[in-house]
C-alpha cells in the first residue's frame, strides 16, 4: 500500500479552479518532486496536504487512513509535517527549543509537573534535549543552538531549522515547500545532500516543491508537473524533463 | 408608546454623538493602525475650549465652536507628530498604545491644572430649547446632533470617495507601503487622518456637552471608550459601520437605562458588543483577513 | 552534551538572580521598616506594590508570553478580591485568622480562575484588538454588576438581590448585609501584611517563570511566535491560549485577595478596577519589555513609586508621570529617536556606550 494516495482532489477560491483533478501516489521511502510555474497551484496541493485549506472534493489517505479536510494539528499528528515558502520559525525561540516545540507530542510531562519542578520533569527535559540535540547536529545547527534566537540565524539555516523542527514532529511523511529558496549553489549542494541524508537516516518519505532544477533532477526520483492548477504530466523524473509538454510549460512562463 | 419614542430619539441622540467620536477612532485605526487611546481627551479639550472662548470670553458661540474645532485640528496634529509618528515603526505595536495612554493622562492633568476638578455648567450651544410635534416635544440638542452627524458622514464618504486625499487615505488604509510606492506621502495622509479625527472630536465634544452639560477633565473618558466599542461594533476601519456602531450603542444605552437598569446600563452595552464579535469576529462591517500560508 | 547542561544552568541561574534580587529587596525593605526609617506613607504602600507587582506578572503572562492584549485584567483581580473578601467575611472567627486568610487568596485565585477559564473559551478565538476590546469589556461588566449585587445572610441563610438592600428581604437584627451594591463589602479584617503579600509574589513569580521554561511554556510562545506553524507540528493553540490565559486570571484573583484584605472598604470604583486599571498594569508590562517577567515587576515598583516620590509637587505630579511615561516609551521603542540618542549622546558618553553596545548584541 502507498503512503500517500490522492484522488481527484480540487479546491475552488471564489471563481478559481486552484487546483483541479490532482492525484498523486507516494510509496514509502520515495523523494517526490512537485514542480511547475509560479502561480500553478503547488503551495495550495501542501495547503490542502496540511489541513490549512478544505478541499472541495476529493481523498487524501495517509497510510490508508482518510484524513480529508481534516485540522493541521490532527494531520501533523498522523504523521505529515512541513515548512513553509515563507519561513515560520518561532522566532523569539532559542534554536533549540523551536526544535523542542516540534518534540512536543512525543515528549509529555503536566502543567503541574513543569510549576512544581518534579523530578519528572528534569528526566523529560533531558530526554528531549538529547533529542534535539541529535536532530539539530545532523544540520549542523548544533552550535550554541541554546543560546541563539531563531531570528538571529542566518536564511539558509532558517531553512535547515525549520526541517529539524518538522522531523522533530516524527512524521511519515515530510513536506519541503522551496526548502533551497534564497540559498547559494553552494548552500543548495549542500542542503540536496541533507535531504539525501534525510532521506536514509530516518527512512523518510519526502515531498518537495522546488524550482532550482539543479536540485529537482539531482535527487528527486518521480515528478509532478502542475500547470494551471492541473497535472501536465507525472512519473520518474528522466522521463518528466524530457518532456517538451514540460518544457514548454517553464519556457513559456519565462 | 410616548416615552418609548422619547427613549428612542434620546438613543438616537446620544448614539450620533457616539458615531462622531467612533468615526475619529475608526478612520485613526484604518490608516494609522493604531488604537488612540487619547482621542476621548481630545473631546474634552474641544468642550473646554467652547467654554473657554463662549462662557469665559464670552465671544459669540460660533466663535467658540470655530475655535474649538481649530484648536483640536491643532491638537491632534502635534500629538501624531511628537508622540504616534516616532513610533510607527517600533517593534511592537503595543508601544505606540502605552504613548498614546501617555497622551491622555496628559491631557486629563494639564485640562484638570488649568481649569480645576470642580465640574463647569456647560451652556448648550443650540438656540433652540424643542421643538414639538404633536404630543411629544424633541430637545434642540438631539435634532442638532442627528443632523450634524448625518451631515459630517456624508461629508466624509464624499471626501473620502471623490477627493485626491480622501482616496489617498482609502489607499493607505489598505496598503501603505503599496500606497507609499504609488507616490502617496503616507506621512501626509496620516497627519490629515489625525487633523480630520480630532476636528470631529472637538465638535463631538461641543455636542456631548450640550447635552450633557457638566464638564470636567475626565468627560471625554468614558464617552471615548463608548465609541471605541461602538467602533469596534460596526467593524474597525469602516466609516458605516462606526456610524451604525455608534446609533446602535446610543440606543441600546438609553433604552436599557430606562427599561432594565440604570446600573446595568453599560453591562448591557458591552455584553451586545462581545455577543456581536462572537458570532462576527470582525465587527458588523469589518473584512476578514486570512492570513496567507 | 554539554549544551544541554548549560542551557539549564543559563536560564535556572537567570531566574535565580530574580528570586534572590527581590528577596534581597525584601530583606532590606524589612529591616528598613523595623528600623523606623520607612514613613508610614511608605509603609502603606508595600503591600500595594506586591499586589501590582503580581499584577504585572500576571499581566505579562498573557501580553509577554501568550502574545495577546487584554485590557481587562483588573476584572479578575475584581473577582479575587470581592470572592476573598466574601468569604473571609462570612468565615471571620471560625478559624485561626491566618488559615481564613490562606484559604481566602486560594478561593480568591480559583474564582478568578473560573472566570478566566469561563471567559476565554469564547474570546480567545478572537484576533488583536478585537480580543483587547473584549476584555476590556469583560471588566467592565464585571465591575457594573459587582455594584448592583447585594448580598446578606441573616438565621435564614443568604439572601440575594439584584436591585437594593431592601429587597434582600432579610432580618436585620439577627443578620448582616455583606456586600451592599455600590458600597461594596466593608470590614474585611485586615490580613495583607507585607510579608504575606511578599510571599505570594514569589510564588507567582516561581509559577510563571517554571512555566515558562517547560513544556507548556514552549507550546504557549510558539503560539505567540507563528500560530500557523504552532499548528503545523501539532501544537493545540486554543488549549495553550486558555491554559495561559486561565493561570493568568489565577494569579490576578490571587492579587485580589491581597488588595481587598488590605482595605477597610472594599469598592469596585472605577479608579480601583475599571478599564484605568488594566491599563496601568499594561503599562508595566509594556514598559518592563514586554516578555521580561522581571522587567515588569521593576516597571510596577518604578511607576508605582514615581508619583508617590513626585507628591510633593501636588497637582503638577500626574502631569509630569505622563510626560515620563511618554519620553520613556520615546526613547525605549521609537527608532529614530534611539538612533538620534546613539549618533548624539550616547557615544559622547563612554559608560553609557559601553552598556549600549552590550545590549546590541
Amino acid at each position: 500500500m502507498a503512503l500517500l494516495e490522492i484522488n481527484n482532489l480540487g479546491i475552488q477560491f471564489g471563481g478559481l479552479r486552484a487546483v483541479d483533478d490532482f492525484k498523486l501516489t507516494i510509496e514509502k521511502g520515495e523523494l517526490y518532486g512537485l514542480i511547475g510555474p509560479n502561480g500553478a497551484g503547488k503551495t495550495t496541493v501542501f495547503n490542502l496536504l496540511t489541513g490549512e485549506y478544505k478541499p472541495n472534493e476529493g481523498v487524501i489517505k495517509l497510510d490508508g487512513q482518510d484524513i480529508t479536510g481534516k485540522r493541521p494539528i490532527d494531520i501533523n499528528r498522523a504523521g505529515i509535517a512541513r515548512t513553509f515558502q515563507n519561513i515560520r520559525l518561532f522566532k523569539k525561540l532559542t534554536v533549540l527549543d523551536n526544535v523542542k516545540v516540534g518534540l512536543h507530542n512525543q515528549y509529555h510531562y503536566s502543567t503541574a509537573v513543569s510549576i512544581l519542578r518534579l523530578p519528572k520533569y528534569y528526566q523529560v527535559e533531558k530526554a528531549m534535549n538529547e533529542r534535539a540535540m541529535e536532530l539539530l547536529k545532523v544540520f549542523g545547527l548544533d552550535t550554541d543552538a541554546d543560546k541563539i534566537l531563531a531570528s538571529n540565524l542566518p536564511y539558509g539555516q532558517q531553512r535547515k531549522l525549520e526541517i529539524a523542527r518538522a522531523l522533530a514532529t516524527n512524521p511519515k511523511l515530510l513536506l519541503l515547500d522551496e526548502p533551497a529558496a534564497g540559498m547559494n549553489p553552494n548552500e543548495t549542494q549542500e542542503l540536496m545532500d541533507t535531504i539525501k541524508y534525510i532521506q536514509k537516516h530516518f527512512d523518510m518519505t519526502i515531498l518537495l516543491i522546488e524550482h532550482d532544477m539543479k536540485l529537482v533532477s539531482g535527487i528527486c526520483e518521480k515528478l509532478t508537473v502542475l500547470n494551471f492548477g492541473r497535472i501536465l504530466t507525472q512519473g520518474d523524473t528522466k522521463t518528466v524533463l524530457a518532456n517538451p509538454e514540460v518544457i514548454k510549460a517553464y519556457l513559456g512562463d519565462d | 408608546m410616548v416615552s418609548f419614542f422619547t427613549h428612542l430619539i434620546n438613543g438616537l441622540s446620544l448614539g450620533s454623538i457616539y458615531a462622531i467620536i467612533a468615526i475619529g477612532y475608526t478612520m485613526v485605526y484604518g490608516i494609522a493602525k493604531m488604537l488612540n487611546f487619547a482621542h476621548g481627551d481630545v473631546i474634552m479639550i474641544g468642550a473646554f475650549m467652547a467654554y473657554t472662548i463662549i462662557s469665559t470670553m464670552g465671544l459669540p458661540t460660533p466663535l467658540g465652536i470655530i475655535g474649538a474645532i481649530v484648536i483640536c485640528t491643532c491638537l491632534g496634529i502635534v500629538i501624531e507628530k511628537i508622540a504616534y509618528k516616532p513610533l510607527r515603526k517600533a517593534a511592537s505595536p503595543l508601544a505606540v498604545l502605552i504613548t498614546a495612554i501617555g497622551v491622555s493622562y496628559f491631557l486629563q492633568n494639564s485640562a484638570l491644572l488649568i481649569f480645576g476638578s470642580d465640574p463647569k455648567m456647560f451652556t448648550s450651544v443650540v438656540p433652540f430649547q424643542s421643538v414639538t410635534i404633536g404630543s411629544f416635544s424633541i430637545p434642540g440638542t438631539t435634532i442638532v446632533s442627528i443632523t450634524v452627524s448625518i451631515i459630517l458622514v456624508a461629508a466624509l464618504q464624499t471626501f473620502i470617495n471623490k477627493t485626491k486625499p480622501g482616496q489617498a487615505m482609502l489607499a493607505c488604509s489598505q496598503d501603505r507601503d503599496a500606497a507609499s510606492l504609488m507616490g502617496i506621502s503616507v506621512n501626509g495622509t496620516i497627519t490629515l487622518t489625525f487633523a480630520i479625527g480630532s476636528a470631529m472630536a472637538a465638535i463631538a465634544g461641543v455636542l456631548l456637552c450640550s447635552a450633557y452639560p457638566t464638564l470636567s477633565p475626565t468627560t471625554g473618558a468614558m464617552p471615548g471608550i463608548k465609541a471605541f466599542v461602538a467602533a469596534v461594533f460596526g467593524g474597525i476601519g469602516s466609516i458605516p459601520g462606526a456610524m451604525i456602531g455608534g446609533l446602535v450603542l446610543g440606543v441600546i444605552e438609553i433604552l436599557s437605562r430606562a427599561y432594565i437598569s440604570s446600573q446595568l446600563s453599560d453591562a448591557i452595552v458591552f455584553s451586545v458588543l462581545i455577543i456581536v464579535l462572537l458570532v462576527k469576529p470582525t465587527g458588523l462591517f469589518g473584512k476578514v483577513i486570512q492570513e496567507k500560508v | 552534551m554539554k549544551q544541554k547542561f548549560s542551557m539549564m544552568d543559563a536560564t535556572s541561574r537567570d531566574d535565580f538572580k530574580t528570586y534572590g534580587g527581590l528577596i534581597l529587596v525584601f530583606i532590606l525593605v524589612s529591616i528598613l521598616s523595623v528600623a523606623g526609617m520607612l514613613n508610614s506613607q511608605m509603609k502603606g504602600l508595600l503591600v500595594p506594590l506586591c499586589v501590582y507587582a503580581i499584577m504585572a506578572i500576571s499581566l505579562n503572562l498573557v501580553v509577554g508570553i501568550l502574545g495577546e492584549l487584554s485590557i481587562g485584567h483588573a476584572g479578575f483581580m475584581c473577582v479575587g478580591a470581592f470572592a476573598s473578601a466574601f468569604f473571609s467575611k462570612v468565615t471571620v472567627g471560625s478559624m485561626p485568622d491566618l488559615l481564613r486568610f490562606i484559604i481566602a487568596i486560594i478561593i480568591g485565585g480559583i474564582v478568578a480562575g473560573i472566570f478566566g477559564f469561563l471567559i476565554g473559551i469564547p474570546v480567545l478565538r478572537l484576533r488583536g484588538d478585537y480580543l483587547a476590546i473584549v476584555t476590556l469589556a469583560f471588566g467592565e461588566i464585571i465591575k457594573n454588576i459587582i455594584n448592583v449585587l447585594y448580598v446578606g445572610r441573616d438565621a435564614n441563610g443568604f439572601h440575594f438581590s439584584i436591585t437594593s438592600a431592601n429587597d434582600l428581604g432579610m432580618d436585620l437584627t439577627t443578620g448582616e448585609i455583606i456586600i451592599n451594591g455600590p458600597q461594596g463589602i466593608t470590614g474585611t479584617p485586615k490580613d495583607s501584611t507585607f510579608a504575606i503579600a511578599f510571599i505570594v509574589l514569589m510564588i507567582a513569580l516561581i509559577v510563571v517563570l517554571n512555566l515558562i521554561h517547560s513544556r507548556d511554556g514552549r507550546a504557549i510562545m510558539s503560539v505567540r511566535d507563528n500560530a500557523i506553524a504552532a499548528e503545523s507540528v501539532g501544537i493545540n493553540i486554543t488549549k495553550y491560549k486558555l491554559i495561559a490565559f486561565t493561570i493568568s486570571a489565577v494569579i490576578a484573583g490571587f492579587a485580589g485577595a491581597l488588595y481587598a484584605h488590605n482595605l477597610a472598604t472594599l469598592i469596585a470604583t472605577p479608579a480601583r478596577f475599571g478599564y484605568n486599571m488594566s491599563i496601568m498594569f499594561l503599562v508595566f508590562v509594556v514598559l518592563g519589555g514586554i516578555g521580561s517577567t522581571r522587567g515588569s515587576i521593576i516597571a510596577a515598583v518604578v511607576l508605582t513609586l514615581i508619583p508617590e516620590v513626585l507628591r510633593f509637587m501636588a497637582n503638577y505630579r500626574m502631569l509630569i508621570y505622563s510626560i515620563v511615561l511618554i519620553v520613556i516609551m520615546l526613547i525605549n521603542w521609537s527608532p529614530s529617536v534611539k538612533g538620534w540618542l546613539d549618533k548624539h549622546v550616547y557615544s559622547n558618553i563612554p559608560f553609557l556606550s559601553k552598556i549600549r553596545a552590550k545590549e546590541g548584541n
